[in-house]
This record gives C-alpha cells, structure tokens and sequence, in this order.
C-alpha cells in the first residue's frame, strides 16, 4: 500500500517529468492543450527529418528551406487560438 | 520470409554540406550529409568532384559543423544527429575513414521537439561549441586540448529555457574574449493562454546571446533585443581586428546587421521582378570566407539567386551593408564558398554542382543591381524593394556536376530495350528539373577521354574522312581505311589521327578504325619516372604499328620496335629500356638505343609471355617456359627454363613488390585445364580449374602496399585470378609465402573467355576483364569489387594515362582503337537522362507499345500556354524570322512565307501544345519556372519513347487541373478501343486544409503505335482521382476516400458500383482476382472484394496499425509488401486459413464484415516484415536484376537512394547473416552512435529482415575483430567475407 509520504512522491516525480519533459500530460489536460503538444512534436518531427520536409516540399512546389521555415513558424499557434478559461463551477 | 536488405546505391541528395580541411592540411574537401550517408568529397585539380569515402551512419544525420583548435591545419566534423549524442568525427587518412573520437550522450534518440541535434555552432576560435533543440534545450560543451594535443570534451552546460522556439544558432567571432553564441529565439508562453490573440500577434522574436563564461565555467544570458519576425538565420562576421564582429540577422526580404551596443543596419533583398508581391524572399543558405581582410558572404535565396553581401566598415562600426546580385542556380540545401574559388552547391533537388568563379562581381562595368542600407527607402506600405531580372551565369562557371536521382517519384523496372537485364526506369526532380532516368547497373564510361584522342572532332568515322596528305604527301593514293584484310604496311602509316584539341571536350568515344583487325594493344612510358605514357603499341596479325603521344599522336619508326613482325608483349624494364617480345625472339631496346636480340631455340616460336620491371617469362610452343631476369649491367639473363609438359595457354608474373628485386611467383595456365603457380625455388603448386584458363592475372588484395612501404606491400594477400574458356572468373588467394592457394570464388562474367589486364585505377592495379562485356576489379574502401562497365565488348586492352586522361583505357576491338575513360568510380548505375516540364507524379509503361505515359504536375505554377514571357520570347523570334526573310527574299514572297511558317507554327502548337526550346527549358532548369498562385496547377501527360528518350507526345491540362494518376485500362464493353490510358486530374487543388473545385478521368487512346495520344472523353468525379486499375474489364477510381467502378459509355463514364467508408483516401490501388488492395493514405491497407452477383464491395480485411502508404506492391493473392512516408516498408499477409474462409464463406464474407469492431474489418492483416530503411519510399517493383537471378523487390526512395530487398532462400543463409548482422551490432556500432537495432526499429519493431548494409561493414572491422565475429560463426574471415560477396552478386 502506499503512504501518504509515497503519493506526495509520485507528484514530486510528476512534477519533475513535466519539468524536464515538455509535453508530460497532467490529470486537467484539455483536448486543446493535448493538441499543441502533439501538432508542435509533429512539425518538429518533420523539421528533423528532411526526407518528410521534402516530401512536403515536393507537394507544396516550395523549396525545401522555405518549408522548414514555415513549420517552425507554425509551431508559435499550432491549433489556433487557445480556448477561454472555462468558468469555476 | 526473410528479407535481405541492400542498398544498391546510396542516397544522393545532400542535406547539409561543410567545408574544411579534413583529411590533411591544405587539402580542401567537402563532408556532405546525404540523410543517413556521410561522405567526404574532394574537387581534384581539374575541378572533378571525387567521393573519398562514403560510410552508411545507421541515424539521421541533421547538422554537420567543422571544428578547428587555433593554429591547428586540420579540422574535425561535429556531427548533430537523431542519437541524442554528441559525436566529434576526426577523418584518419591512414584508415580512409572517419573515427570518432568522442560521443557524449544528452538526450533521447530520435528527432524530438527538445532533444538538441537540429542546430550546431562552434566558437570560431576553436574553443566551445553549442547544441540546440527546435525548442528550450541547448547545451554548450567545452573544448580543448589535453598535453598530448588530442581533444578533450567538458561536461555538458545547460542554457534552457522553456517554451521558447529557435531558428538558428550561430557562434560570433569574439577573438579571445569569452565565447557567445546568438540564437534567434521566440517565447510562445503568453500566446498560449490568451484566448484573445492579442498576445500573440504581440509574439516577438528576440536575437538571444549566450555567454560562455570560461573562467566561471557557466553559460549566461547575456543579451536579448526584439528582431524582425520573419527572421529565420544568422551569418556570423569575423571580428576581433579581421572584421567588425557581430551577426547578420536573414529575415524575410531583409538582411539586418547587429550586435551588441551598435544600433541596427538594414537592406532589403533584391526580389525577382516576376515574383507576385506577396511572396516573400527567404535566405536559406550563406557561406562566408575570409582571405586576409577581405570578408566574402554569399547567400542563396529559395528561388535560388545568390547575392554577395559587403559590409562597409570602420574599426567596428558597420556604415553600410550592400547586397548585390550576383548570379542564379538552382536552390541550395548549402553552399560552400572554397579556397581555390570554387563554389559547391549542394541542390535541394537534382543534380549538384561544383563552380568556378569567374569574377567576384565587384568591378564597376558590372551592371549587377544592388541594394543597399544607405539608400534603404521606407514608404507608406514600408520599405521600398529592390528588383532584378534573372540572367545567365555571368560571375560562375559550371566545372562539374554530381548525379542526383532525389527525388525519385516514381519508379519501374522493365526491359523494353530488350538488353541482357531490364533497365530501371526512374521519374525523378521536381519542376523544371524534373528527369526521366533510365538507370542501368555498370560503370559509366565517358567519352571525355576523347579531348586526349580524337580531339574535337569527335567520331570515328569523321577520323577516316580526313585526308592522310596532311601529314604523309607520299600517301596521297593511299585509300582512308585499308581493308580490313590487307595488312599494313608499316612505311605507310595509314592511321591518320587528328591534332589534339585538349580543350574542346568531344561528346563521343575517342574511336579511331585502325587498318586490320589488330589483335594487341598496350601502352609504354619513356622511362619509369614517367608520369603519361609516351607510345601505343598496336600490334597486328603480321606487323606491329608504334604511335607516340605527344600533341598528335602518330606514328613513329623510330621507337627501336620491329614493326615487321607481330607483337606478344612489350614492357617497359626498370633500367628504362624496352623489351619487345615477338613470336622469334626477345627485342631489349637498351636506353642507348642498343639493341639486344635473344632467337627461340630452333622451330620454336614464343606463344605466350609475361614480363614485370625485372622478369620475364615466355613460353614457347611445345610447352616448355623461359625465365629471364634483369641482371644490375641492364642485361636480360636466361636463368631457367622449364619444361611444362603441355601447352601453355597463359601466363602471368606480378609486378615486382617495392623494395625487392623479384616477384616470387608466376601463374601458369595450360590447356590440361590447370592453373599452376611457379616459385623461383623449384616446387610448384597445382591448381585444377576444371576448364582451360583463358587468362591469368596476379593482383595484389586492396589493403597491400598502398603506402608502397615494406610492410604495407607485404601484409595484403596476393590474389590470383583466372579467366576460363567458359566465361568464368576464378579467384585465389595466394600464401606469399608459401604460395598455397586457398579461398576460391567464382563468379560468371559472360559468354566470350574473360581476358585479363592490369591497370591502374586510383593510382592502384587493378583488373579489367573482357568478355561478352568489359568487367573492372578495382578496391574500394578495402573490398575488392567487380563491375560491368556499360560498353560494348572489347578485345584487347592496356592501360592509359596522359595529360588529358589521367586514368583510362586504350583498347582494341574489331578494327577500332579506342580510348575509355571512368566516369564517377562508386556509382553504382550509370544514367541517361531526359528532362520533363513538371514534377513528375506517376507514370505507366504501356508493356505491347514500349512506351511511357507521364502525368506531370506542379502546384503553385503558371501552365506553360500562359506563361507570357515565353510568348514574348516566341513572338521575338517570329518577328526576327520574319525580318530575315525581309531581308533575303524581299517583297511579298517573303511575307508570305513568313505567314505560312506563322501558320504552320501556330498549327503544331495546336498538335503538340507550346513546347518550350531546348535554350529557354535549359534556362528554366537553372532559374526555375516563375511561381504562379496557391491553387494554381501547370501539369501535362507526356508519352515517351523509353529506348530512344525521346518525347513523342505531350498535352498540356487546360482549365487548372493536375495530372496525379495514371493506368492503362481495357473496357470490355468498347473492346474496339483496344488499351486506354487513364488520367485522373484534380482542378483547383490547394493545400491546408485540402480542397479541390472537381476531379477528372480523361480517357485517351493511343494513336500511330503509341507515338501519340488522342482525348477520347473525360468525366468529372467531384474529388480528387488519387489512384486508378483497371479492373475486370472496367476502371475503378479512388476519389478521395470513396472507391468507384466506371464503366465506359459514349461522351462519358458510366457509374457502376460505389464504396463510401475507406478511412482516408486513396492512395495505391491494386487488383487480383476479386480482390482489390487499397492502400490508404494515413490507414495503411485494406484488402476488399468485389461480390458481382450483389454489385457490392465491402472491406474483409485491414491493418492494426496505422501508416502512411506512399507506395504499395502486390507479391501474391494474400500478400502486400508496402512503404509509408516515415519510411518504413513492410510486408503484410492475410493469414492462409482466414483468406480460404474468405473465399469459401458462401455470403462472401458480406455478413461477416458487417460485425467488424470499431469499425473495422473483421479480419487483419499480418505484419510478416517491418523495416525501416529511414527515408520515405516513393516506388516499391518487383524485378529480376540478373539474368536467371532471383525475383527481388527495388524500391527507390525520395532522398534518390535504391535499394533492394531480397528473399533469403535458405533457412541457413538466413540464419547466418542474422546472426552476423546481431555480432556486427555489437562489435561495430554505427558512427553517430545510433542504436542500430532502435534505428531500424525506428516506428515499428523491425522483423525479420536483416540489415545487409550493416553486414556489409564488416570488412572494415580490425582483423581480430573479424576473426572473433567469424569464429562465433564457426567460419573464417575468408568465408564470411565470401558469403557477402556472393550474396550481392546473387542480387546483381
């Protein structure tokens, strides 16, 4: 069984992973939040493979530089502007 | 199954690309990343880019930057990678490779969000360097050098900080003062929690400057200040006295000068003055160069015009920054500026290119435009730009150019030249340098060494018109060419060559037709310390013709040779006197022109003979063999003779190994069908062969003697190899001392006897083997290869070097001499190449008319029929045809004429549609064609004639729509049309998010056997026409995410049946029986049915897994090899007892996909093979590369890399090379420090394929680990070594 002392533990370590790791998960996530994090990890993905950067290159008829270009542009909002603040309830 | 992987040429796109001094001081080279390869590339003096070594990493490779301690010549290579290490490459020149020489783990593997490896910089002065992510983490490591002068890595530095994006990273120039890097940085943390957006229009980017403070031993924030938002690069400027310090901020349409306490200088970017004003101009790459204190920066923009960059400074402070354009080629991934004035462009796509500058642009009569920080004008809509006109290379000179095949769209294996194996035929580049390519196994031999032979007047046949007076007025009755049966007169020399025109490079083969069918050839230098060769000795059936090099090669009588008499060898002693060996006798031409005869004994004749710098050896008829050695007075001396008991079919001695006075064996061929190898002492080896040796050959293995020291010459093995009357090539290993032969391999070279020949290839003896086609073994990267070259069959050949042809041939066949030069050593495939307009998307081979149909399309460009600056361009030329005419003809006549040529060119504009010139295609490829709006589409289908390359047909798409798919297709209802070809076209079609106005599927029939196309109908499918097969005798069209099937009618399509569930969309298609495969563009595949008697389809079987099909290949009714875009390829089966339920379930299976889950099928797939070869695959085939090899898969990648899979055919092969790919894991991990097992497990775990790449490696192991690993195998080194080498030819 865990302690008390252990709980407070886990969330220590959680803490610490959402710290050290950007895009650690936490129990109040939102559908919005979980979005950012996936489409910000996609356009990094894509930037550091080049083979996917020209693929998108090659479909946009861009150059392959402009391309990566914009992904990192497009990570600033990814999804758009973030939700207002549900209401306390 | 098991699958073997291969890589039958590596990658050839360059991803990033460094200049430096790697290999040694002062030698200036290029290490270019060409996604998973690294390689080091080296321009040699005649401006020819040589690839030194090239070594497959097992990781993706995303930065490279050289690395210099002050004072030090040579550089090192820190490598940026997906392996979350940091890796430090040092290139060992004595190894030939890289060695790493240090690896520091920081991070996870792969290409993540915050694991640093995107971007590298390094401090100038050699002292620290800093490792950065996408977004928050960066650490700086220290560098240094211990006592010992060796390099020494710190622990590293953090510099974080959280939720913030980079753009680039740069190391400034701060002399000796503490090292800083400049970051461009964007924090997005308050545009994430403002619902408003306000705070993030406000999102601002920030030029950030790290210190490293060395005495604290900590890094800080030193300096950050708001920058233009559209900044995405820093160039440094050399500071600390040689310049001004600071950076130079790309931003878009700007180039903006900072530093720290300097207020900011701004220029805007000179735009094309076709670009639309909302198109921005992007820097995408820079190099700079510094030589004493004058500071070269060039930077490429992404339409790829270069401009140079000046600043105007004083002390410190910057007055004004200028940017001029300098010239336009194709985009750059990089750029490197190099000392001897050459510029190397490392394309995004296509072909890359070495230059050479022809000015710097900086005279005053250069009309270049410039802009400039001083006349930098701000109005109302901002500041004012600046314009230029494209034009021709005015400042470059293209010296070289690498093939690239990247990106390959498409690609099929087919043999419609009807050759000996099929051709691969390849759609490869984008826009205007697009290619078509068809790809064929062998070396490419050029016709460069023409400009040594043949000068600029090319062909052979021009060579015989030429007058013999010119040089010979006694000949003038002489016919050109004697007949072929009439034997020379050696007084009349009837071989008329050309003088020599080193500079005009002829486009054929050096051929020069000789008077009879000569049966010999070699080449002879003037003395041993020689560089070029000074004479050809071409010898005859009964006389033997001498021609000296010189600036015109001709005939000389002079040599001292016997021109009467045939020759059987000749060589050069190493007193610098020749020997000329002739069926009488010996001929020992002394320095002095003495000449010393020795008769064969009696009737005898000599029949065969072998000579080195010292020995020779001569066999005369009967069979009995004679041993002359050179004794020190310069004398030949018979010291034995030996009867051999049987004729002697060949003969060979190896040249003599450096530092000694003999070679110590002699290889023997006799007709009893043994090869038998002679030492001085008098035992003998005896070799059965089981064939009559047609030609022997000792050549020294890859690692001997190339420093030509002692111990280097003698620690490689000797290998003998022997050409049998049966086309075989056998090879042996030779004890040098012993002279056991042990290790045979076989290999069949062809249907003629190979006949062997030393030359040198890179400066080392190699083989060229002549039998049905000519074969080279040369070494490379100490494994000894053996590649057909792509030539015709040859007869008899030397060596040959001069001015103009470093390295080549001289080689006789039928009646011709010629000389060959190798192109490009290491390709695997040589290429013929035809260009296309647009990006090609799919082809399709017609296989009863042999010819080609090419959709080709490309977004965001303006079609060629409204392109008016080619309309101009044509009018121009009209009015200037008409002028002409004016002026010849005069009056009405010519009016008229004008008119009907006007008319005419109006009327095969009609038939062919605007077909750009060949003058203003090839401006395009260098400029590229002008950007047209988003949603706007230039596309066209093209038929093309595979064996002539040439286009027969083209037909431009009108109303915006895109040419994506194509197939071939016979309706049984029209069975009077015969096979149509399908096109499906998307109109309108845009990008995020996808959307496009209506799809079509034109229908056109072949017309004059294929040569041209005619529309039959087209039908409008509301969506884009992603895939389209043919389908039992109907056409089935995926459109979107439905599948339909259409049936033919008279103006249109005729719907037939409809399926509207498929997850995504269509991307592949494929049918079988009843069973259609559909690959899906981000759901894998779907296996589906077709249940005629209800008219329905329905899914029986999917996928567990999600991918992102790119290409797919069907391998037998239940089985499905396919690629994604992430660049895995797999191989997926419907399990044999679910695919019999199937077909035997009375509803065919039509209930039971109702009770799928989750909606989906009610059956999966099996995954039987997942690799990940680590880029996306564009084009999987199934093809046989060998004549009566085995049936393997091909696949072609967008990186231009090709590669095979091939299935083991034996449990026992399969095992062997697993377990030697598991040891070669651990005993040689990849460079970069990838895990090579997680590398090839990138998406998914990897099963059941084995890496032969990583196999392939192990010849580069040190000798003990070879004989660890091949001990666990229960093998030798020999053997395992053996299993690699005949596995690949098993393949090839």
């Amino acid at each position: 069984m865990a302690s008390l002392a252990d709980r407070f533990n886990i969330n220590a370590q959680l803490e610490h992973l959402q710290a050290k790791y950007v895009g650690t998960g936490h129990a109040d996530i939102n559908r919005f939040e979980w979005n950012v994090n996936i489409k910000r990890d996609t356009y990094a993905s894509l930037v550091g493979h080049h083979s996917l950067s020209a693929y998108h290159a090659i479909a946009e008829n861009e150059s392959i530089g402009r391309t990566k270009y914009s992904f990192l542009q497009n990570m600033l909002l990814p999804c758009g502007l973030p939700p207002e603040k549900e209401e306390e309830a | 199954m098991h699958l073997y992987n291969l890589t039958l040429s590596r990658p050839s796109a360059i991803t990033c690309a460094i200049y430096g001094n790697f290999s040694a001081p002062k030698v200036h080279e290029i290490v270019v990343a060409r996604g998973k390869v690294l390689e080091l590339l080296r321009p040699d003096d005649a401006g020819k880019v040589q690839a030194i070594h090239s070594t497959e990493v097992f990781g993706i490779i995303r930065s490279l930057t050289p690395f210099r301690f002050p004072g030090a010549q040579q550089d090192y290579v820190i490598c940026g990678s997906d392996s979350g290490r940091i890796v430090i490459l040092q290139y060992s020149k004595d190894k030939n490779c890289f060695t790493r020489i240090h690896q520091e783990t920081f991070g996870k593997s792969g290409c993540r969000r915050i694991v640093p490896g995107e971007y590298l910089a390094v401090d100038p002065k050699g002292r620290a360097c800093m490792i950065a992510a996408v977004e928050k983490s960066k650490f700086v490591y220290v560098l240094n050098r211990d006592n010992d002068a060796r390099l020494t890595i710190s622990s590293p530095l953090e510099a974080h900080k959280g939720s913030n994006l980079c753009y680039a990273l740069a190391g400034l120039d701060m002399g000796f003062d503490n090292p800083v890097f400049a970051a461009i940085e964007l924090d997005y943390a308050e545009a994430d929690t403002d619902p408003s957006g306000e705070a993030a229009s406000e999102a601002q980017k920030h030029l950030t400057m790290y210190e490293l403070d060395l005495g604290l031993n900590h890094v800080v924030r030193k300096y950050s200040e708001p920058i233009d938002n559209g900044a995405n690069m820093l160039i440094p400027v050399p500071g600390a006295g040689d310049g001004p310090g600071g950076v130079i901020v790309c931003a878009e349409n700007f180039l903006i000068y900072k530093n720290v306490d300097h207020a900011e200088v701004r220029a805007v970017i000179p735009r094309r003055s076709s670009l639309s004003g909302e198109r921005g101009v992007l820097i995408t790459a820079y190099t700079s160069f510094r030589q004493k204190q004058t500071i070269y920066i060039f930077v490429q923009s992404e339409y790829g015009d270069l401009y140079r960059v000046t600043l105007d400074y004083e002390q410190e402070v910057v007055k004004e920054l200028r940017i001029k354009y300098f010239d336009t080629i194709p985009p750059a991934a990089s750029i490197c500026l190099m000392r001897k004035g050459f510029l190397f462009a490392a394309s995004e796509f296509g072909d890359h290119s070495l230059y050479q500058f022809s000015s710097l642009g900086d005279d005053a009569a250069d009309a270049g435009v410039e802009s400039s920080s001083a006349s930098l004008m701000e109005t109302d809509e901002g500041y004012q730009p600046v314009f230029f006109d494209p034009r021709p290379l005015t400042n470059l000179e293209p010296l070289d150019r690498l093939d690239s095949l990247a990106p390959i769209l498409d690609m099929k294996v087919a043999n419609l030249a009807d050759e000996e194996i099929p051709q691969i035929y390849a759609t490869c580049g984008r826009g205007a340098r697009s290619t078509l390519r068809v790809l064929r196994p062998g070396l490419a031999v050029t016709g460069k060494a023409a400009a040594g032979w043949g000068g600029g007047r090319g062909g052979g046949d021009r060579l015989s018109a030429l007058p013999c007076a010119r040089r010979q007025p006694r000949c003038q009755g002489c016919p050109p060419a004697l007949p072929a049966t009439s034997p020379p007169h050696p007084r009349h020399p009837p071989l008329p060559l050309p003088p020599l025109h080193p500079s005009l490079p002829a486009p054929e083969m050096a051929v020069s037709p000789l008077p009879g069918n000569p049966t010999a050839v070699w080449t002879i230098k003037r003395s041993a310390g020689d560089e070029y060769d000074a004479y050809i000795v071409v010898s005859f059936s009964n006389a033997t013709l001498v021609l000296s090099i010189g600036e015109t090669v001709e005939e000389v009588s002079d040599s001292g040779f016997n021109g009467n008499v045939p020759t059987v060898q000749c060589q050069l002693l190493a007193d610098d006197s020749m020997l000329q060996v002739y069926p009488g006798g010996l001929r020992h031409i002394r320095p002095d022109r003495r000449i010393n005869e020795w008769k064969a004994p009696g009737r005898k004749t000599i029949s065969q003979a072998t000579t080195n710098e010292r020995q020779v050896a001569i066999a005369l008829s009967g069979g009995e063999v004679v041993y002359f050695e050179l004794n020190p007075q310069g004398m030949l001396v018979e010291s034995e003779k030996r009867e051999m008991g049987g004729d002697v079919a060949c003969l060979c001695v190896a040249p003599v190994p450096e530092g000694r006075t003999r070679c110590p064996f002699m290889a023997v061929g006799m007709y009893d069908g043994t090869a038998r190898l002679l030492s001085l002492a008098p035992d003998t080896t005896l070799k059965a062969v089981g064939a009559t040796p047609e030609s022997v050959l000792m050549l020294d293995s890859p690692q001997s003697g190339r420093e030509g020291s002692d111990e280097g010459a003698g620690s490689g093995a000797l290998f003998l190899q022997v050409g049998l009357v049966n086309g075989v090539l056998l090879r042996t290993e030779v004890d040098r001392v012993t002279g056991q032969l042990s290790d045979t391999r076989t290999r069949f070279l062809g249907t003629k006897p190979p006949k062997l020949f030393a030359a040198a290839v890179r400066g080392e003896r190699s083989m060229l083997a002549l039998s049905s086609r000519p074969w080279l073994g040369y070494s490379d990267q100490g494994k000894f290869n053996l590649v057909p070259m792509s030539y015709e069959a040859l007869d008899y050949a030397a060596g040959f070097c001069s001015e103009q042809v470093p390295e080549g041939f001289v080689a006789v066949a039928k009646n011709s001499l010629r000389v060959i030069a190798l192109e490009r050593l290491g390709e695997f495939f040589n290429q013929q190449s035809l260009r296309l307009r647009y990006t090609p998307r799919k082809f399709v081979i017609h296989p009863d008319l042999k010819v080609l149909a090419i959709a080709e399309a490309d977004h965001a460009a303006i079609p060629l029929a409204q392109r008016e600056d080619l309309k101009q361009a044509a009018a121009d030329a009209a009015a200037a045809a008409a002028m002409e005419a004016d002026q010849q003809g005069g009056g009405e006549a010519a009016a008229q004429a004008a008119a009907a040529a006007a008319a005419a060119a109006a009327a095969a504009a009609e038939l062919v549609g605007p077909e750009m010139g060949e003058e203003s295609a090839a401006r395009e490829e260098q400029w590229g064609a002008p950007k047209g709006e988003p949603g706007q589409w230039a596309s066209c289908v093209r038929i093309v004639d595979p064996v002539s390359l040439q286009t027969t047909h083209c037909i431009e798409m009108a109303d915006n729509e895109a040419a994506l798919s194509v197939c071939l297709v016979n309706f049984d209802s029209h069975p009077e049309h015969g096979t149509l070809l399908a096109v499906g076209t998307a109109q309108g079609l845009k990008f995020y998010p996808r959307e496009a106005q209506n799809g079509f599927v034109h229908l056109y029939r072949f017309l004059d056997g294929g040569k041209r196309i005619e529309l039959v109908h087209k039908t409008p499918v509301e969506g884009v026409p992603g895939a389209l097969a043919a389908f039992k005798g109907r056409l089935l069209v995926g459109v979107d995410s439905l599948l339909r099937l259409y049936d033919m009618g008279k103006k249109r399509m005729l719907r037939k049946c409809e399926y509207r569930r498929l997850p995504t969309r269509v991307a592949t298609l494929h049918v079988a029986g009843s069973r259609i495969y559909v690959g899906d563009s981000q759901e894998s595949v779907l296996f589906m049915k077709y249940k005629k008697a209800d008219n329905q389809f329905y899914v029986f079987a999917d996928d567990i897994v999600p991918r992102h099909t790119t290409a797919t290949l069907h391998l037998d009714y239940d089985t499905l090899a396919g690629a994604d875009r992430f660049g895995n390829v797999f191989v997926s089966r419907l399990p044999p007892e679910i695919s019999a339920q199937v077909e035997e379930d009375p509803t065919g299976g039509k209930y039971a996909a109702e009770t799928g889950l989750l909606g989906g099928a009610p059956n999966k797939l099996r995954a039987t093979n997942t690799f990940h070869v680590g880029e996306a695959v564009m084009a999987l085939q199934r093809a046989v590369l060998q004549p009566g090899g085995r049936e393997l898969i091909v696949y072609g990648t967008i990186n231009g890399a090709i590669g095979v899979l091939y299935p083991f055919t034996s449990r026992e092969d399969s095992d062997f090379f697993q377990h030697l790919e598991m040891h070669m894991r651990q005993e040689h991990p990849p460079l970069l420090g990838r895990d090579h097992l997680a590398y090839r497990s990138y998406y998914f775990p990897v099963k059941d394929v084995v890496d032969g790449d990583l196999c392939e490696q192990y010849p580069q192991l040190s000798a003990d680990k070879q004989r660890a690993v091949a001990e666990e195998l229960d093998r030798t080194p020999g053997e395992v070594l053996k299993k690699l080498e005949d596995i690949r030819n098993k393949l090839v």
